[in-house]
């Protein structure tokens, strides 16, 4: 009997647009091959840009944004896909292949009730709406979402996005397709709902027998859900195999590399007398919401020390760094530095207040102006804050761009013709010119690929070194954190429920928030989401998990 | 700007024959503006190619001088709208709070008065020079250029390279032109070439209700209010410039799609 889903050598092109270049073609996928048998689940991992989610849309011959299969086949129950037309192509999607898509609350029409969307693939096939609804609530029960008899007559933005991600599952698997493609579906969650939604998904897939191919750039992630995992870099495969032995005992570099990250340590450094950031029982609240984001928060940072802030998203962790740069003057309390009482608007803060403190932001592409050069972006700062122009100006930028290891070659490029990872750099660089005191880093490795993201790390732990410099460290990944922290705050629902010493905060007894923050962070290796679930199941009585 | 499509082209060349024409009027116009050179509605021939025209002033160097005035009658008002439309819709933008709401609204009001009942009005009591001309038609227009620039900064406005310039503490004027301005460069330039044929009607539209460009000096309009009687005896001396107008008109449109559609793609957009 032949495979379920078997490609072929498929190459897969497209066509760029480089600023001020003739448009070439580039090839995006490049001779990979694959067999995925029925009731089997293949992962795809790799870096952005690998192609991982280009393979998976190939399954359904679709080519997003001009994206063109130019060689291989696929075939599908043995049936090449690619020559069957649009007619065969309308048989195959929503029908034979479905998709789960990585935003769940982009994917939906805001406007249609739940239920309409899961069984809207269902009904053109000719099925009965009340067997297409009884599919469904199946499903959503089977899913475990709340009241599944009734979720489906609510409105997407009446569920929250861990929930939202699960109906849309529902939505692939209803109308019994043979074969699923799960696009980084729990990429956009916090850890904790991450793992809801994971369990969730893996019961389906169990349940119901269908295969699915599991795209992720998270080896953690897809570890507990695949039986085969294909490793992808740059359009090419890299090792594919069993789960059990890419993880424990990968035969490329890259796959080890890619198991082995987060090689980045940090001695915990024990924290000075005086403090550089005060934080004084600092109560926020956006202007017009009668809702307090931050609840009488007080932290301390001594100068050339990390602290790191944690907690989901809502925590109220990105609020924190509005109103210790001043973006958002706090209802009560009051931010200290350096034994001075800052201003709590950004208007009455002196320049040198403003140089002391600077700030680098998630996103690295809309962080920097696009029609402004690296020397623009970084040399500012230095025009700005000391008045330097002209050579010396220059000397000093190349001096920044050195240090962040690219080199001077780099000062008259624009944004667009950077890397993810030398965008990042530069906002360091253009935070580092003003000679700060502070960094505020608001999860400024979580947009990046690990690798990247590491590389990242290891850059701000030597400036650290270098220039005393300390960091407010704001994410959600708990990794992150053990890398680089010398102290924690966990925060979870504007409060700070714990924090200390990072060695003190990560080992127990923990209170009931941390250890649930704690334990859900995937863990490579098989069988870790049956435990966890296990666990709570066992700690928890029937049918009150949060 | 690899590869110009057909219909830019078409626009690009029509356009700027116009804009040559305009610049050329002195050497390239057979007779001078005013000057009496043949009978009463002769019709055309080898001295006179579009025929004469009421008073028998050559139509064909009417038209080129007309064009020279309507062109830069439009251009200048377009300029006009765009410096304060601009301008005030940027500082709306990044300002927010009453300054944004007193100046939206204000501009709300204008805008429920008819752009041309407000400009015969205003002109009615006014002494109707070139320069109160422009003067009169760049204001009404840009209310209509504030409401585009103030929309494109606000999307510019909260994006994190903005925040970073005023975490920097630098000010007003810096937000405004080093990072505002250059990122709302390309639909501010396709508008402006919208903008600009909606002037050379509108100056036309002025000058036939005699309201606009004044005698001796003539423009499209006003060339079209001198002969619009030729046509109920089957003089086609109107139609010329009426011809005009729609012609540049649908050229320079051509140019501002293509430009929009070059900037407004997916990828090439603020890139």
């Amino acid at each position: 009997m032949s495979a379920l889903l078997e490609i072929d050598d498929l190459r897969i092109e497209a066509t760029s647009y480089p600023p001020g270049e003739k448009p070439r073609d580039v090839t995006i996928v490049d001779g990979v091959s694959l067999r995925l048998e029925r009731g089997r689940v293949m992962g795809l991992i790799g870096e952005s840009g690998a192609g991982k989610s280009t393979i998976g849309l190939s399954a359904m011959a679709y080519g997003r944004g001009g994206v063109r299969i130019t060689g291989g086949a696929v075939r599908l129950n043995g049936t090449d896909i690619l020559s069957g037309g649009a007619r065969g192509l309308r048989r195959l999607r929503g029908k034979a292949v479905t998709y789960v898509a990585q935003s769940a609350a982009a994917a939906f029409n805001p406007a249609r009730r739940l239920m309409e969307q899961v069984i809207e693939t269902t009904l053109a096939q000719g099925i009965p709406r009340s067997e297409a609804e009884a599919r469904a609530v199946t499903l959503f029960a089977r899913l475990g979402l709340p009241d599944p008899d009734t979720i489906g007559s609510r409105y997407p933005h009446q569920v929250s996005g861990g929930q939202l991600q699960r109906v849309m599952t529902a939505m692939a698997l209803c109308p019994g397709p043979e074969l699923v493609i799960f696009d980084e579906p729990t990429t956009a969650l916090d850890v904790t709902t991450q793992i809801e939604v994971l369990a969730a998904i893996k019961e389906a897939i169990r349940d119901t027998g269908v295969a699915a191919l599991y795209i992720t750039h998270d080896l953690a992630v897809v570890a507990q859900v695949a039986d085969d995992i294909m490793v992808l870099r740059h359009g090419k495969m890299v090792e594919c195999g069993a789960t059990a032995q890419i993880i424990g005992a990968p035969r490329e570099d890259y796959t080890r590399a890619l198991v082995s990250v987060r090689q980045v340590t940090h001695p915990e450094k024990s924290a000075a007398a005086d403090p550089l950031l005060r934080i004084e029982a600092v109560t926020a609240r956006y202007r017009g919401l009668a809702l307090d984001v931050l609840k009488d928060i007080t932290l301390d940072l001594a100068p050339g020390r990390t602290l790191a802030v944690v907690g989901e998203s809502g925590s109220g962790k990105s609020t924190l760094a509005r109103v210790i740069t001043g973006l958002l003057p706090p209802a009560a309390g009051s931010v200290r530095f350096d034994g001075r009482d800052l201003s709590p608007a950004l208007s009455g803060r002196s320049k040198n207040d403003l140089r002391e403190l600077q700030m680098i932001y998630q996103m690295a592409d809309t962080a920097m102006n696009p029609r402004q050069t690296v020397a623009t972006i970084i040399g500012r700062p230095l025009e700005f804050y000391f008045g330097l122009r002209g050579a010396e100006r220059d000397r000093r930028v190349a001096e920044l761009l050195d240090e962040i290891e690219l080199g001077k070659g780099f000062s008259d490029r624009y944004p667009a013709e950077l890397s993810g990872g030398q965008k990042q750099r530069v906002c360091i660089a253009r935070a580092l010119a003003a000679r700060p005191r502070l960094i505020i880093c608001d999860e400024v490795t979580s947009a990046l690929d690990p690798l990247v993201a590491d590389g990242i790390l290891r850059l701000l732990q030597r400036l650290q070194q270098e220039e005393g410099v300390a960091y407010l460290f704001i994410t959600h990944d708990i990794a992150t954190v053990r890398a680089i922290a010398d102290e924690i705050a966990v925060m979870h629902r504007g409060r700070v429920v714990r924090q200390g010493p990072k060695a003190q905060v990560l080992s127990p007894p923990f209170d009931d928030y941390t250890e649930l923050l704690l334990a859900s962070v995937p863990e490579m290796r098989e069988g870790w989401l049956e435990e966890v679930i296990a666990t709570r199941k066992a700690a928890t009585p029937e049918g009150t998990r949060a | 700007m690899s590869r110009i499509p057909l219909s830019a082209l078409i626009g690009l060349v029509i356009t700027a024959a116009f804009f040559g024409a305009a610049l050329l009027a002195p050497w390239i116009a057979p007779y001078g503006m005013a000057e009496v050179a043949g009978g009463v509605w002769d019709p055309s021939s080898p001295e006179h190619w579009l025929g004469t025209d009421s008073i028998g002033r050559d139509l064909l160097s009417r038209m080129i001088w007309g064009g020279r005035i309507t062109i830069f009658v439009a251009l200048a008002a377009t300029l006009v709208a765009f410096a304060t439309g601009v301008f005030l819709g940027f500082l709306a933008a990044v300002s927010g709070g009453w300054v944004d709401q007193a100046l939206s609204r204000l501009v709300d009001l204008l805008m429920s008065i008819p752009a041309l009942i407000m400009a015969l009005v205003i002109l009615s009591v006014m002494p109707v020079t070139l320069p109160v001309l422009i003067a009169v038609m760049g204001l009404i227009e840009a209310t209509r250029v504030f409401r585009l620039s103030r929309a494109v900064a606000a999307d510019i406005e909260v994006m994190d390279y903005v925040e970073a310039a005023r975490l920097r503490g630098e000010g007003m004027v810096w937000v405004i032109f080093r990072e505002i301005l250059p990122n709302a460069l390309s639909p501010l330039v396709a508008e402006a070439g919208l903008r600009f044929i909606f002037m050379v009607l509108f100056i036309s539209t002025l000058s036939f209700l005699g309201l606009g460009v004044q005698p001796p000096l003539a423009d499209w309009g006003g060339i079209v209010r001198e002969n619009k009687d030729g046509i109920v005896y089957g003089v086609p001396a109107a139609l010329f410039p009426a011809v005009a107008v729609a012609a540049l008109a649908i050229s320079v449109n051509l140019v501002a799609d293509w430009i929009l559609t070059r900037t407004s793609s997916l990828k090439g957009g603020r890139g």
